[in-house]
């Protein structure tokens, strides 16, 4: 055994196993006992397709060196073998057969989601996630938190770029966790690469999956479908706590609603300054609002309408609360009555009715929405 | 008197215009001759690969680097989605339609196609439809940003108005490829010559055959979902509107019923090209003639059922799963056949290197690549990690640039002496080839690692982890693209002028086409041939 056979051997297993086994380069292994069997799988294949390559080209390469015109060589007459041909329909034939049994069981064991711990219902709507933990009381919105700063290249980006958000996805480990996909309005496409769980958020349909998480840790992922202009720009960031972490987290999460509810409450008694209102507003418009009606309030041009000089936003308060609570059904314009606090209600649309040179004056307070947003529940 | 010499000169013009192209602009429009129309369609394709590829280079110019740069995302979105819409529709189909008016009259022995209007026809409003498409991207609001694949509601509810315009040139293409189709069947059906038996067709004409089935197959269902999105968005229907009892799901088994055999549509065509390249420069006959035959027709009839692997993530039951799993699997099957017999033709060939041999070795090579990254794609549960991120974008590049685009290649340098009677610049072609060869992969083979790693597809800004390699395709991409205006010159040159060459132009070459002077006659087999 000298230095050259273990050279070889470095060469040959070792480093390709380290190669591949980086995440820059291959597929992850992931923290779930699917995405391992997913993992196997996709080196089975892979590794299969390399072997039928080799031969197949390892023959091409030899007859293109050694059956060369300029060496002389003289055209052989053949130009069929039944025997040959039945050969090679067969083996390929055998080999697909032998992937796929395994893939098969893989299959099926990805497909139950019965028997869950704890169900999460996941809604995409452009461009954020919304996870409800089923039974829980518990649910909110997601949405990336990379500042605009980082995308258009004003300051140094951070290591997550892309891949952080404000709210994430908390989950148990060692839970069997389902979840249901639907989605608000386009097809969105929800996908962690290390739980080897990619599903469509189908809108008006309701999508099934599950997952297994064996390691605390934050798993990173983006949407998958095209959803229209920021769907670059809608990642997924879930975070697995131990089953009693988890669990603190939940009664927190709980109680932080319960307190919210009871801020709201004391809202309505009072009136805000302008000032409170306009700075809260910015930040909730560029957040909730900037991406389809751009930061300067002047839209994109036949898709997306400015809201700078808009007569809705310079028009008549009812209309203009009415359009931000309910949304315009059929269009691109969301509902934000669930989405957002009466205090963010307020304070954006107090924003846009004096910002961009919109000097309407006007003071929006919580109570006027909580007004309006009463007046459509007794309507109904 | 006067008025019956004008007449005999009417006549004797019209018969002059028989057998000699009419001068100027006229020629073109009004053309009935099958190469006239071949080579409008070549031109015309020619120049949607270097819009489409401009297009490629915004994408590629704004994924060099992380962050915004160039271009904003909704911008990015539309040269993507024209991007692919011109690549597929405008160049590679067009040149495989230009090669089949071209070279199917010449190999079968016909003196023209069988319908040389409705050819005329199906030729003249196809620059229409890109006009249009092209034009909706200069009006407010911008072209079709939903992907070539508009899966609504993105483009129904969720579009712009100029969504119509889309609907419109998607029509006028899909009349355009029905008409062609309906040409060559008719072609190949009735004017082979006496004594030229189906089994004895060339591979060229029998894929293109198989081919034209498949475009009349499914163009209409493409028509029918474009009209379904039409009346969607414009009409108050809802048939992939849950709110009015529709499925957004249904859209999509409509379009893969269209859009899986339309990549069949896009591949056999070329494997008919390389299976007259190959046997041409090896020396030798084409090895399994039969098999091939068969192979290309089981590839044609499995393509119908295994349109919802595109489909695996939207949720199907697990026995739809299992099946599309399996019927794709089964396709890698008669792919494999045609890769053997391509080696075996070379095996103890005499084999020589002309520029087209060297498209039609890399084709095989990378179009094999290509297809074992799709054999992978088809393992459903693989197929969840690998769906809608850059493997995949690596994948149909693999299959469709150093495939159906490389075919295109070779076989435009294999017969462009046949077409202009002059020998092209070889010592350019061979550097087209080679400085395409190095790039096209340094440009698709990283895009399996991004998209391995995580990257998703169709997004105009990307996390850090993934800038290294994103670079490396950006360089590869610009250089790809700058190698195929090399290809434009030895085009232009040829054309012009160069070395004469005879009538057989490759000396192991075999076929109709090689019988007629080189340049090809305006007119051939106006009596046609007889086959021993
Ligand atoms: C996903 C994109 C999107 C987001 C996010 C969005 N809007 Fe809109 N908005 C639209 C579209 C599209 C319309 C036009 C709807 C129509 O065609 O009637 C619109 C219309 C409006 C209008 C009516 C303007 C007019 O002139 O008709 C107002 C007001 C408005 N949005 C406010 C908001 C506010 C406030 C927010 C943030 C809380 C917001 N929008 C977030 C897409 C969006
Ligand atoms: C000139 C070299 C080419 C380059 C640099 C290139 C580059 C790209 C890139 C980067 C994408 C992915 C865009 C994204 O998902 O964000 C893409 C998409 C695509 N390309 Fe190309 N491409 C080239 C040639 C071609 C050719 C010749 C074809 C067809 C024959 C083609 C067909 C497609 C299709 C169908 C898509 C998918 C579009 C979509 O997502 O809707 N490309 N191309
Ligand atoms: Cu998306
Ligand atoms: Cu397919």
């Amino acid at each position: 055994m000298g230095k050259l056979s273990s050279t070889l051997w470095l060469i040959l297993f070792v480093l390709p196993q380290q190669v591949l086994a980086n995440n820059q380069f291959n597929m992850r292994k992931g923290v779930t006992d699917i995405s391992n069997d997913v993992y196997q799988l996709h080196m089975t294949i892979f590794i299969i397709c390399c072997v039928i390559g080799v031969i197949v080209f390892a023959a091409m390469f030899w007859a293109l060196i050694h059956h060369r015109k300029s060496k002389g060589a003289k055209p052989a007459q053949f130009h069929e073998s039944t025997k040959v041909e039945i050969l090679w329909t067969a083996i390929p034939f055998v080999i697909l057969i032998a992937m796929a049994v395994p893939a098969t069981k893989t299959l099926i064991s990805m497909e139950d989601a019965s028997k869950a711990d704890l169900t999460i219902k996941i809604t995409g709507s452009q461009w954020k996630w919304h996870y409800e933990y089923m039974g829980e009381d518990v649910a909110f919105y997601s949405i990336l938190s990379t500042p605009q700063e980082q995308i258009t290249n004003q300051v140094d980006k951070s290591s997550t770029y892309l891949l952080e958000v404000d709210k994430p996805l908390v989950l148990p480990i060692n839970q069997k966790v389902r979840f249901l996909m639907t989605s608000d309005d386009v097809i969105h496409s929800w996908w962690v690469p290390d739980f080897a769980v990619k599903k469509d958020a189908n809108p008006g349909f309701i999508n099934e999956t599950w997952t297994k998480i064996n390691e605390e840790g934050i798993y990173r992922g983006q949407c998958a479908e095209l959803c229209g202009k920021d769907h670059g720009f809608m990642p997924v960031v879930v975070e697995a706590k131990s089953e009693q972490a988890f669990a603190n987290w939940l009664s927190e999460a709980k109680q932080a609603k319960a307190n919210a509810a009871i801020a709201d409450a004391a809202l309505l008694d009072q009136i805000l300054p302008k000032e409170e209102l306009m700075t809260l507003g910015e930040q909730v418009y560029m957040a909730s609002c900037a991406a389809c009606h751009q930061p300067t309030g002047m839209g994109l041009p036949g898709v997306f309408p400015a809201l700078k000089g808009s007569p809705v936003v310079l028009g008549d308060i009812k209309d203009h609360i009415d359009v931000v609570l309910h949304g315009r059904p059929g269009t691109a314009m969301q509902a934000f009555d669930k989405q957002l606090s009466i205090k963010q209600l307020a304070a954006v649309i107090t924003y846009k009715r004096n910002a961009w040179g919109n000097d309407t004056g006007d003071v929006i307070q919580p109570s006027q929405i909580q007004a309006a947003i009463d007046a459509t529940s007794e309507a109904k | 008197m006067s008025s019956v010499t004008e007449q005999q000169h009417d006549q004797a013009a019209h018969h002059d215009g028989h057998h000699h192209p009419a001068k100027g602009f006229k020629r073109w429009l009004y053309t009935t001759n099958h190469k006239d129309i071949g080579s409008l369609y070549l031109i015309f394709s020619l120049t949607m690969f270097l819009i489409g590829g401009a297009m490629a280079m915004v994408i590629r110019a704004e994924l060099f680097q992380p962050g915004l740069q160039l271009v904003e995302p909704h911008f990015f979105n539309q040269m993507t989605t024209v991007h692919g819409l011109i690549m597929v529709f405008g160049a590679v189909m067009p040149a495989f339609t230009g090669l089949a008016n071209w070279m199917v009259p010449l190999m079968i022995g016909a003196p023209d196609m069988a319908l040389p209007r409705m050819n005329n026809w199906s030729f003249w409003i196809l620059p229409f439809a890109f006009i249009i498409l092209l034009a909706s991207l200069f009006m407010p609001g911008g072209g079709p940003a939903f992907g070539w694949t508009f899966y609504a509601p993105l483009s129904t509810t969720y579009s712009n108005d100029n969504t119509a315009l889309f609907v419109f040139a998607v029509h006028i293409m899909g009349i355009s490829s029905i008409m062609g189709a309906i040409n060559v069947i008719v072609t190949i059906v009735n004017l082979r010559a006496p004594g030229m038996t189906w089994m004895k067709l060339p591979l060229f004409v029998w894929t293109w055959l198989i081919t034209a089935f498949l475009l009349i197959a499914v163009m209409p269902v493409l028509a029918g979902a474009v009209t379904m999105v039409l009346t969607d968005k414009y009409f108050a229907t809802s048939f992939f509107d849950a709110a009015g009892g529709g499925d957004p799901v249904m859209f999509q088994h409509i379009f893969w019923f269209f859009g899986h055999p339309e990549v069949y549509i896009m591949i056999l065509p070329a494997f008919g090209i390389i299976s007259t390249i190959v046997p041409t420069f090896s020396r030798k006959k084409l090895f399994g003639y039969a098999s091939m035959v068969y192979a290309t027709s089981s590839i044609a009839l499995l393509s119908f059922i295994v349109w919802a692997h595109h489909m695996f993530t939207t949720g199907m039951p697990v026995a739809g799963e299992l099946f599309f799993m399996y019927a794709t699997m089964l396709i890698s099957v008669p792919t494999g056949v045609k890769v053997f017999n391509w080696v075996a033709t070379m095996w103890r060939g005499s084999i020589s290197f002309e520029v087209p041999m060297l498209f039609s070795i890399a084709f095989i090579v990378l179009f094999t690549l290509g297809g074992f990254s799709g054999l992978m794609l088809a393992i459903t549960p693989a197929d969840f990690q690998y769906h809608d991120t850059y493997f995949v974008v690596a994948h149909f590049h693999y299959v469709l640039v150093t495939g159906a685009i490389f075919s295109i290649m070779a076989g435009a340098y294999y017969w462009l002496p046949k077409w202009t009677g002059n020998m092209f610049n070889i010592t350019l072609a061979k550097w087209h080839f080679w400085l395409s060869l190095v790039s096209v992969n340094v440009l698709f083979f990283p895009m399996h690692f991004v998209g391995l790693a995580g990257m998703p597809r169709r997004i105009p800004d990307y996390a850090l982890q993934f800038a290294d390699f994103n670079a490396i395709i950006s360089i590869g991409g610009f250089a790809f693209g700058l190698s195929q205006l090399l290809f434009v010159v030895v085009v232009f040159k040829c054309a012009r002028g160069g070395d004469k060459v005879p009538a057989k132009v490759w000396d192991g070459a075999e076929g109709l086409e090689w019988e007629v002077a080189s340049p090809a006659p305006y007119h051939t087999f106006e009596t046609p041939p007889e086959i021993k």
